[in-house]
């Protein structure tokens, strides 16, 4: 795991609530404020096409985030992340489909199919770990799935669910802006949420028995209650960024959920950082615009007519590649770069780095 | 969140299920399948026994050896045998270069890590395969100018020509390994190093060329699955499905056991092939993984696994 280097300088606090603030130093606030007010304008100046890429992000976000909860904190490995996207999606379709469901009664029942399911996929942690967690992941994904697909053939929408846009006080959200500030305020309470939850009890719980299970039992924390209480939360923010989906896509189909999308939340916490929540939205950003790079990038190249059917393969073949040069030359992902480069300015001039260990 | 897969069809395996009437035809089908599970499962057996590394990308190594087919169909025409062996020791080849390449690299890693770079691996063999071949189903053997006859055996059951060489390829195989690592040099070498590398090193075993010859072996094996499948019911770019389906197999026997292997094979293509006969066909594809987790559940470590500590996070 990355911990971030020692600052320049220790800060003078003088009392619990500047100790708890979340924003310490000027420097921090500035660039904030700075960045909450390129956020505000971004849709204003964005064409639709840039808006519903930063929707995405801000959905795939969520996702990240709780993944990077689980697998980076608590140190549960789990391959089953797009059931769980799937499960939330698919509550929010039926009953919005099935008894005309507004959004305030399926946004917590997604929840709810999240926790309930995280339970589920939680207790096989209890007793297996590692590749073995994994695995058991793995098939109840496939289980989700099927579960899925079988309501979908049995209710005659082979196709997929169309889910109408949700109504908050008469009004449809359908505007591409509404969207945005909808999302990005779902991603920030999510990110909040997670920031608090990673700074209390439960928080340090799970980095104990990351770290060491039997030490973490041994001091005293119910191994079992902590593990599943990441699922648990895990699964249910999981849930809700399912739920946001259908809604921003208006059509729920099995076809979306498939095993490539878990690798590719794996992927955004690999490639992102292990352990950091600013890796998690890095590598959901990345992730998600990468295949849109890619085909710009393509058209770029000459002779791309030859190409134009064949761009998801390219897409495949060049996340795979991203995959395997993070996994080898870059563990620490994106966040590592990032530290480095602060690192440099940091100590500038000197070229050296600070001393390992120095604040463990 | 497009995740751009190619479109899936239904194994081909799952159609000649359902097709099957008699009880004999039924005992044909959980024979050919378990053949293809047992045949696969050796892969992931293979080299998790000794590098205890799990290849997600396995399917794909499997579908590779198929395609490769293809292509030396085209260089060698009219000379099948030759094609297929040319197939086969390329994908040979295939294996020692991931492990040289990409595995030889991630030793010592975390185990997350490891299963996530085959799983890289496995995306990237597949968009490189769609990128050449298009994701068209393709059919090997016409290319090679081969027939698939079917035969009919006692009792109305009938099973077709390559099935049957897959079942007969399978038992070869088998027959094989175990006689290769219990009495071959380099298979003694293979279960030391699975049980103690270091102590292994210390013996003076070379443990980069166990571990490749592992990955090798790994991948011929796979090739033979997927070549011999995709001469009996043609090549799609699903393939990995098939591959990813045969690991409850290896993990119900055992993920260190080859005879487990065999056994779980034959337990999941049992329970798949009677589901999908008497429930639903809808069932194909999570059958192996229920019986995957019911494992998990009473002997995580398999039927005929060591009962290792499952600590390897």
């Amino acid at each position: 795991m990355f911990r971030p280097p020692p600052r320049a300088s220790g800060y003078l606090h003088i009392g619990y609530g500047e100790d708890l603030a979340l924003v310490q130093t000027r420097t921090e606030r500035a660039s904030l404020a700075v960045f909450a007010i390129l956020l505000a304008v971004f849709p204003f100046v964005a064409s639709p096409f840039e808006l519903d890429l930063a929707c995405q992000v801000f959905i795939a976000s969520i996702g990240a985030l709780s993944l990077m909860l689980l697998t980076g904190h608590a140190g549960q490995i789990s391959l089953g992340h797009a059931g769980l996207i799937a499960a939330g999606a698919f509550t929010t379709g039926i009953l919005a489909r099935e008894i005309n469901a507004p959004f305030w009664i399926t946004l917590p029942a997604s929840a709810l199919t999240g926790i309930v399911l995280g339970f589920i996929f939680g207790l096989p942690s209890l007793r297996l770990r590692g590749l073995y967690l994994a695995v058991s992941t793995l098939a109840l994904h496939f289980i989700v799935i099927y579960l899925g697909g079988e309501y979908e053939t049995k209710r005659g929408f082979s196709t997929g669910i169309v889910v109408d846009p949700p109504r908050f006080a008469g009004m449809k959200l359908t505007d591409g802006r509404a969207w945005y500030f909808v999302l990005l305020a779902a991603a920030v309470v999510s990110l909040l949420i997670c920031v608090n939850l990673l700074r209390s009890r439960s928080g340090r719980a799970w980095q104990a028995l990351h770290v060491r299970e039997t030490v973490a039992e041994a001091l005293g924390i119910s191994v079992a209650r902590y593990k599943l209480l990441a699922f648990v939360i895990s699964s249910g923010m999981t849930s809700v960024a399912g739920c946001l989906f259908a809604y921003y896509r208006g059509f729920v189909s099995i076809e979306a959920f498939d095993l490539f999308l878990s690798i590719q939340y794996v992927a955004m916490i690999i490639v992102g950082g292990m352990g950091s929540l600013l890796g998690a939205l890095l590598g959901a950003a990345f992730i998600t615009v990468f295949p849109y790079l890619i085909e710009a990038l393509l058209r770029l190249l000459p002779n791309v007519q030859k190409l134009a059917g064949e761009i998801f393969a390219v897409n495949y073949a060049a996340f795979g590649v991203v995959m395997i040069l993070f996994l080898i030359f870059e563990p620490l992902g994106l966040v590592g770069i990032w530290h480095r480069v602060q690192n440099y300015f940091l100590l500038w001039p000197f070229r050296y780095k600070p001393l390992t260990g120095a604040r463990k | 969140m497009d995740s751009g897969s190619p479109p899936s069809a239904r194994p081909g395996m799952t159609t000649r299920a359902r097709v099957g009437q008699s009880l004999l035809q039924l005992v044909v089908n959980i024979i050919v399948l378990g053949s293809i599970y047992a045949l696969i499962a050796c892969g992931y057996v293979l080299i998790y026994r000794v590098s205890r590394v799990l290849n997600l990308a396995h399917g794909e190594l499997m579908m590779l050896g198929a395609y490769l087919v293809l292509a030396t169909a085209s260089l060698f025409n009219g000379h099948p045998a030759i094609a297929l062996a040319a197939a086969a020791l390329l994908s040979l080849l295939a294996g020692a270069l991931v492990y040289v390449f990409l595995m030889r690299k991630m030793t010592g890693e975390m185990v997350l890590a490891a299963i996530l770079t085959t799983v890289a691996l496995g995306i990237l063999i597949r968009g490189v395969l769609i990128l050449i071949w298009s994701a068209q189903q393709q059919y090997p053997a016409q290319a090679l100018g081969v027939t698939n006859p079917s035969f009919s055996l006692f009792g109305g059951a009938r099973i077709s020509f390559w099935s049957a060489v897959l079942v007969a390829t399978t038992i070869a195989v088998y027959g094989t390994l175990l006689g290769f690592l219990r009495f071959g040099r380099w298979g003694m070498r293979m279960r030391a190093a699975g049980q103690n590398p270091l102590l292994a090193a210390q013996r003076g075993i070379n443990l980069h060329g166990v571990y490749a010859l592992a990955w090798c072996l790994s991948t011929l094996t796979g090739a033979f699955a997927g070549i011999l499948m995709a001469l009996d019911s043609g090549l799609t770019t699903s393939m990995p499905v098939i591959g990813l389906k045969a690991f409850p197999a290896a993990l119900v026997g055992g993920l260190d056991s080859l005879a487990g292997a065999l056994a779980g094979a034959l337990i999941v293509a049992g329970a798949e092939v009677l589901l999908i006969y008497y429930v639903d066909p809808l069932l194909s594809d999570v059958v192996p993984f229920l019986v995957l987790l019911a494992m998990l559940v009473v002997r995580p470590w398999g039927l005929f696994g060591t009962r290792e500590e499952l600590d390897r996070v």
